[in-house]
């Protein structure tokens, strides 16, 4: 079976695209984007502040179980398109990753399903290779706590 | 020696992609890197030992000190070493898809 989410990375680029299809209508797709209730259930962060219009801007930030902030970041938001289309940049404050560009378009296979096509554009081809080849350091325990966290409230909410 | 398994392994553990994340925009010293962890110093050692042994840091001894870089082109080398990053994706969207089914079948009731 075809992974579901595609990255392709050429070598020596400085950018990617992330290509996945979704069981949703593209209009739920883009909910989940820009909605600041949705965005966080699936980023598994809190957004702290969520402007989607153009010329708007977001910050999200996640602690860990301390209470210190682990994750924060930011960007502005260039252009919004609702069910079509965000530009933003993305920032993730004190590392040494740079400011991305994000192309993000949506569109609708059928009436129940959508495509999303997000193209990643970085400062240098070496600063998207560190972002590619660093699984985020604690990203991927992020991803699975949060998962973890939703499957135990849908078992609690049975 | 099983390359791929044993860079999966070394990426495995948070201390050492920390490790990975804190030398990766900079050359540093064995002692740097351990200032930066509550851990005592054997244990990060032999987290760099391993993380040398997979090739993913290289070390350059400078008089008495010994100081670790990532070695960009042996995580090239390593065929699918974006995978764990794809993973990241394809976890976030499988979430998002499940998020945004419920919200649909809320709002349908």
């Amino acid at each position: 079976m075809e992974p579901k989410t595609k990255v392709n990375a050429g070598n020596g680029k400085q950018d990617m695209v992330i290509t996945r299809d979704f069981d949703l209508p593209v209009d739920l797709l883009f909910k989940a984007f820009a909605e600041a209730e949705f965005l966080e259930q699936w980023m598994g962060t809190k957004v702290l502040k969520l402007e989607s219009r153009k010329h708007g801007s977001y910050q999200m930030e996640t602690k860990d179980p301390k209470g210190n902030v682990a994750f924060r970041a930011n960007g502005v938001i260039h252009e919004f398109i609702p069910e079509q289309k965000i530009i933003r940049t993305f920032e993730m404050e004190g590392t040494p990753f740079g400011v991305q560009l994000e192309i993000y378009a949506f569109e609708p296979l059928s009436d129940t399903t959508s495509r999303l096509n997000m193209h990643v554009i970085y400062e240098s081809g070496e600063k998207r290779d560190q972002v590619l080849q660093l699984p985020f350091a604690q990203g991927l325990n992020w991803a699975h706590d949060r998962l973890q966290d939703i499957l135990c409230k849908l078992k609690k909410g049975k | 020696m099983n390359l791929r398994r044993d860079v999966f392994q070394a990426i495995a553990d948070p201390t050492r992609r920390a490790i990975l994340l804190l030398v990766a925009s900079q050359t540093m010293s064995a002692g740097a890197i351990a200032s930066n962890f509550d851990t005592a110093r054997p244990t990060i050692s032999k987290h760099l030992q391993i993380l040398t042994e997979c090739q993913l840091l290289q070390q350059t001894q400078s008089g008495r000190e010994v100081y670790y870089h990532i070695n960009a082109k042996k995580m090239k080398d390593v065929a699918d070493f974006i995978e764990p990053f794809r993973k990241l994706w394809d976890d976030r969207f499988n979430t998002l898809e499940n998020v945004m089914k419920q919200h649909q079948s809320q709002k349908q009731k």
